[in-house]
């Protein structure tokens, strides 16, 4: 009897919760946009298939004097350098006279870089020796210098392959590309095809969201309702405590959920995201990294008077959590004492179980470990919550 | 279930709340009868509102206890919620609901089977004329329809007891009338026993078989409308109403100098209200008003107002301490507390 009442009078206030949802049209409009606007935002601001790089503007600066009156090796250079450019697109390449002028223009933003063939390019390939190139890089953006760097250097990299297999052609090995390049290196993931970053973000986005909006949502819904007086009304009413706080629960839940779904349905059907693994895993994990927050919003719910406070808290405890559980940046990534912190935080293995499910196809024993800590952490959490939830109910 | 001692329905024992050091209740002991109209009179934070809400188990008395019905309010606070319904002077209503789903929502909560639930929101409704607005949202009220709603939301478990605080806060004449008369109809038709808090004298007079008057969290006198006044316009006490045509500082001084004269209250530019005692005071106010050239336009023997009680008892004017509200926020655990009422 008390159980059953206890389950009926949460039903009553989820469906009061969502029924106020869903008469509130500019909120329910946000609610689909703000997960839309991340998702594309996430989804196009990072490449989603590899090298997208085109039209880097590059400046070329020959200094070569030539050797015996002859600059063929840095013609050559530069003919097979536009040859390999005119097929990828990857440089726009203009001829600047000076070094001091690449500079210049990298001051001012017309160039991205620069290369310089040095002045006794020539004399050193045909005396058989290397010859050198040099590329010049913008330190003010250290990721643009990177990527033309490794633009560059695969470029040059491949070029002095060609020239190699060319210079061995009088071996007359069967295969001159063993000998000038031994190693054939290639890599596959454990996958078939090849996830893009946004392969990796999906999951922690969705995670996040769902998390996040539950965590959110309930100091939310129960600091409002204390406010405006309405949690006076379920209050002098008959019901047990606890089922105030599980309907508000399961109402956020419901809501957090509809959000997964939208995130979800963008990802698949706009990004190309494929889900490796059951989907009803998916939901399942979603689930219980609800569970995990809850606690901790309860917790953040007992400790606020008012709606502001609230959501004030929440910004502050949200921003870490974004950033330090891996859901944008890899945690390998990150220093020592920050990857340490970001192992105190469910998200981190929430992202990391989903991530796994989703990419990677795995199952349950495979993401057992991430499982166990999410529970526990639920667990932990909600039996501090609890305590501390109905002293702050009768105070 | 406690006996209850002379067909009382509320026994409140040396009840006291306390905020950090703030005492907003302070020992209290009262008994309100079965189908008594009960008003607990005071400014704003003298404790009447934390009062209503201990009692009505929303906030935990710091010591003491009381029984309503012969329920514990502490012991069995569920069955005491059975028992009672409580209109709070903020709204119990959610906007975007409408009038029957938000009765429909807490009467669930009270587990009132499906029908009877149906048909009482019906009669509810049909009785503050508001089944014209059965099914729109509670958002789109006026004031008077939402206060309307929010005393029959109240009346959904069908209380013993019902508690009513400020009900008439903040609404206009009419709609106070209103509410007073289906109070009185409520408690005559149904003998509902009712507990209000107002600072409104007039709330507190045309409506309540008792009053307790209540500042600083005590108690400071209980009896009937009738019985109150008497303790004030006995034998020796006289209200005086004088209206003078030069009316100053200087007059309203040498008046309240005198001997006989308990209080002075200047009422507007030309009327002042004065409470003497003793047989020569008359004489004695007019007289020493003619010695300082005071042109006296008119005089009146006043009836004593519950107003005039709560003076001559606390010293200081209901007006003098109200509009003191303090957000709740401000009162729990960080730095001074301040002297709020209790929320």
């Amino acid at each position: 009897m008390g159980a059953k009442n206890l389950l009926s009078h949460s039903f009553r206030i989820a469906a009061k919760d969502l029924t106020e949802l869903f008469r509130n049209r500019l909120g329910l409009v946000l609610l689909i946009v703000m997960p839309l606007f991340m998702m594309v935002m996430v989804g196009f601001i990072y490449p989603s298939n590899g090298s997208t790089l085109n039209n880097l503007p590059i400046g070329l600066v020959d200094e070569d004097v030539g050797y015996n009156n002859s600059t063929i090796p840095s013609q050559a250079f530069i003919m097979g350098l536009q040859a390999f450019n005119a097929q990828t697109n990857m440089l726009k390449l203009s001829n600047v006279s000076t070094v001091a002028d690449i500079k210049d223009m990298v001051q001012s933003g017309e160039l991205n870089g620069g290369i310089i063939i040095s002045s006794n390019f020539s004399e050193s390939i045909i005396t058989g020796q290397q010859g050198v190139l040099i590329i010049m890089s913008d330190q003010s953006n250290p990721q643009v210098s990177a990527t033309v760097q490794a633009a560059l250097s695969a470029v040059f990299d491949q070029m002095g392959t060609q020239l190699a297999i060319q210079n061995v052609q009088p071996l007359n090995a069967t295969n001159p590309l063993a000998i000038v390049k031994p190693y054939n290196v290639q890599t596959q993931g454990v996958v078939s095809g090849t996830p893009s970053y946004f392969d990796f973000i999906a999951p922690g986005i969705i995670a996040m969201t769902v998390m996040m909006s539950v965590m959110t949502g309930l100091p939310v819904a129960i600091s409002q309702e204390k406010e405006i007086g309405t949690m006076d009304g379920m209050m002098v009413a008959p019901i047990n405590r606890l089922s105030i706080i599980l309907g508000k629960t399961m109402g956020q839940v419901a809501r957090g959920l509809i959000q997964g779904v939208i995130i979800l349905v963008l990802a698949v059907e706009l990004f190309g995201v494929t889900i490796h693994g059951n989907i009803l895993l998916v939901f399942g994990l979603l689930l219980l990294g609800i569970f995990s927050f809850v606690g901790l919003g309860i917790v953040i719910t007992s400790f606020t008077k008012d709606q502001e406070t609230a959501q004030m808290l929440m910004m502050t405890l949200m921003f870490p959590m974004m950033f330090l559980s891996g859901v944008f940046f890899p945690i390998q990534q990150m220093p020592w004492y920050m990857q340490s912190i970001s192992h105190f935080l469910p998200l981190t293995y929430a992202a990391d179980a989903l991530r796994k499910v989703m990419v990677l196809g795995a199952d349950i024993p495979a993401i057992s470990p991430e499982l166990i800590i999410l529970i526990t952490f639920g667990v932990v959490m909600t039996a501090i919550a609890l305590p501390v939830f109905r002293r702050m109910m009768t105070r | 279930m406690i006996i209850m001692e002379n067909n009382s329905i509320i026994q409140v024992k040396n009840l006291t709340k306390m905020f950090g050091k703030f005492t907003a209740v302070d020992d209290i002991s009262f008994n309100v009868k079965k189908g008594e109209i009960f008003g607990l009179l005071g400014p704003n934070g003298a404790g009447k509102s934390t009062t209503l809400r201990v009692l009505s188990t929303l906030a935990r008395p710091t010591k003491g206890t009381a029984v309503i019905g012969g329920y514990d309010i502490l012991k069995n606070d569920n069955e005491v919620r059975k028992l009672i319904g409580i209109v709070s002077e903020k709204m119990i209503m959610y906007n975007r609901l409408t009038a029957a789903e938000n009765l429909r929502f807490f009467g669930n909560l009270f587990n009132i089977p499906k029908d009877v639930l149906n048909k009482r929101i019906d009669d509810l409704l049909e009785l503050v004329q508001l089944t014209k607005w059965k099914n729109s949202q509670v958002g789109t009220f006026s004031t008077g329809m939402r206060q309307r709603i929010n005393v029959v939301r109240a009346l959904l478990n069908m209380p013993q007891v019902l508690f009513l605080d400020e009900p008439t806060l903040g609404l206009d004449p009419q709609s106070s009338v209103e509410i007073r008369e289906f109070v009185k109809k409520l408690n005559q038709e149904n003998g509902t026993t009712v507990l209000i808090t107002t600072h409104m004298m007039v709330d507190a007079d045309l409506l309540c078989d008792r009053i307790a008057i209540v500042d600083h969290g005590k108690i400071v006198a209980l009896d009937t409308s009738t019985n109150l006044k008497k303790t004030i316009s006995g034998a020796d006490t006289t209200i005086i109403s004088l209206e003078l045509a030069n009316l100053n500082q200087e007059l309203i001084d040498t008046v309240r100098k005198l001997d006989c004269v308990d209080s002075v209250t200047q009422e507007n530019s030309m009327h002042l209200r004065i409470i003497v005692h003793g047989s020569e005071a008359f004489d004695s106010v007019l007289d020493s008003v003619r010695v300082k050239k005071g042109k006296i336009n008119s005089v009146q023997n006043l009836q004593p107002t519950l107003e005039d009680v709560f003076l001559h008892i606390t010293g200081h004017q209901v007006r003098d301490v109200a509009d003191q509200k303090i957000p709740m926020e401000t009162r729990r655990r960080f730095g001074q507390r301040p002297q709020a009422r209790g929320r």
